[in-house]
């Protein structure tokens, strides 16, 4: 157990983290990722309201779907990385535990009159990740296995009132499942009597989103990336950046247009050693052209996979780099992400 | 009880004539855990006691490995490069690091014994 952001945290259990993370891609695991901040936003219009602070086309989100956006500031940084879902009457935010109180209090500083959230300090959050998740959840929660990736129902198991997503953070398919914090242990030992179900801990978290290409904030995206350099622009919907509206988007719609000096990237090094956080870039001559931001080995990809910023002249995939580990340049090359195709559940065909 | 003496940062030593043949301990790869990269020195490398000598990285983090004695690399271990697994597998066995030639026997006598090294560990844990 390690101290994070006020919580004890799990970064592996018995297992270890290479087990726990072949384990969510063979079958499936629960996290407990109750540190997350959960937030209901209530109003006149929290659509509208909402979308004043992130680019993401939040009016456009149907009842019952999923968005994934960000806070951004006035040069359009990212202050947090943050999902909202249409729950009908009001719209629910899973924020980074890190920034939980900065985002609440950016909410409460920048959101129009008229519009109220509570921070729902009472509700645990686990995910249930991996290929055989949906057939798990739905022998407790008969239907759950055809909803849609990035949506939104309502469960009941065992008498706990639950709010479940198709969602997640592991490139599997998988469910992110808010209990009332009375009920989470019982509804978590349910689901983990599953033979095909394991707890894995923040660990093997980590080395399942970097092989999925997925951003960690404060590493892979911070205050001074922008989404369009941390390539994240699909999340900005074509009206708002037609219409902007919301901190930053001066700069991030001249981004789009113009294209911007940096960009995240995948980077695979050639040979086993891994490239970790902090790892320079450096072009054939010795100069420098970027950053690792996320790096280790991808227990799926068999070898070390890596994500940072790199000027964009070298930007493109294939593009021969040297990462220095301890002072030395060793070769690699920009790769595609996700390193491990996803798996989600688009719906029946 | 074995033959091997343990140094403070979890290295073993186990002597044969002047070749030390050097690893780290059950403890210490049980602390790293999964062991994916293991980086060795060149054979013919001049190390100094407690110097960097190598490096090994499992999925949590790279940590450095101190040379117990002071002497030369005689050989490494090549079967770490395609399976590093074998460090957590048979860390005082097939897991081992490097071989030294030791220029100063004497450096051995401040290293523990097995059952000192037990004892100091479980201090650590």
């Amino acid at each position: 157990m390690v101290p994070f952001a006020g919580y004890e945290m799990p970064v592996q259990y018995s297992p270890g983290i290479l087990a726990e993370h072949n384990h969510t891609r063979a079958k499936a695991s629960i996290f407990d990722v109750s540190h997350m901040g959960q937030v209901a936003l209530r109003g006149d219009d929290p659509a509208a309201a909402l979308e004043t602070l992130v680019p993401g086309d939040i009016a456009g989100l149907a009842g019952g779907r999923m968005r994934y956006t960000m806070f951004t500031n006035e040069t359009g940084g990212i202050l947090d990385d943050l999902m909202v879902t249409n729950v009908g009457d009001y719209l629910f935010l899973v924020v980074n535990a890190a920034c939980k109180d900065d985002d609440i209090a950016h909410l409460r500083a920048g959101l129009p009159g008229g519009t109220e959230f509570d921070v729902l300090e009472n509700r645990s959050l686990i995910a249930l990740q991996g290929p055989a998740a949906a057939n798990v959840l739905a022998r407790h929660a008969p239907g759950a296995d055809i909803m849609p990736f990035m949506s939104a129902q309502p469960f009941e198991i065992d008498g706990s009132r639950l709010a479940v997503t198709r969602s997640g953070y592991t490139g599997e398919d998988g469910y992110e499942i808010s209990i009332p914090s009375a009920d989470a242990v019982r509804i978590t030992e349910i689901l983990l009597a599953d033979d095909d179900v394991e707890l894995a801990g923040l660990g093997a978290r980590d080395s399942l989103r970097l092989e999925a290409g997925l951003c960690l904030y404060g590493h892979d995206i911070d205050k001074t990336t922008t989404p369009v350099e941390a390539g994240l622009t699909w999340s900005i919907g074509k009206r708002r950046r037609a219409g902007g509206g919301f901190p930053g988007a001066e700069i991030i719609q001249r981004q789009i247009a113009d294209g911007t000096t940096r960009k995240r990237v995948g980077i695979l090094p050639d040979g086993k050693a891994p490239a970790r956080e902090g790892t320079q870039i450096t072009d054939a001559h010795g100069g420098v052209i970027g950053v690792v931001t996320s790096g280790g080995f991808g227990p799926t990809a068999g070898g070390p996979v890596a994500m940072g910023y790199v000027d964009s002249d070298y930007a493109t995939k294939e593009t021969p780099v040297n990462l220095v580990v301890r002072d030395k340049p060793r070769p690699g090359r920009i790769a595609a992400m996700p390193f491990v195709p996803n798996r989600y559940y688009r719906g029946q065909e | 009880m074995s033959d091997l003496k343990f140094s403070k940062e979890h290295e073993w030593v186990r002597l044969e004539g002047d070749i030390a043949t050097v690893g780290i301990s059950h403890f210490a790869q049980e602390q790293l855990g999964d062991v994916v990269f293991v980086e060795l020195p060149d054979v013919g490398k001049q190390v100094v006691k407690d110097g960097d000598a190598a490096v090994v990285e499992s999925v949590k983090a790279a940590s450095e490995v101190y040379a117990p004695v002071s002497g030369e690399i005689v050989e490494v271990n090549g079967e770490l490069e395609d399976d590093p697994e074998l460090v957590n597998k048979s860390p005082t066995g097939e897991g081992w690091f490097m071989k030294i030639r030791l220029s100063d026997a004497s450096e051995l006598d401040g290293m523990m014994d097995e059952a000192a090294y037990n004892d100091f560990a479980a201090s650590q844990g």
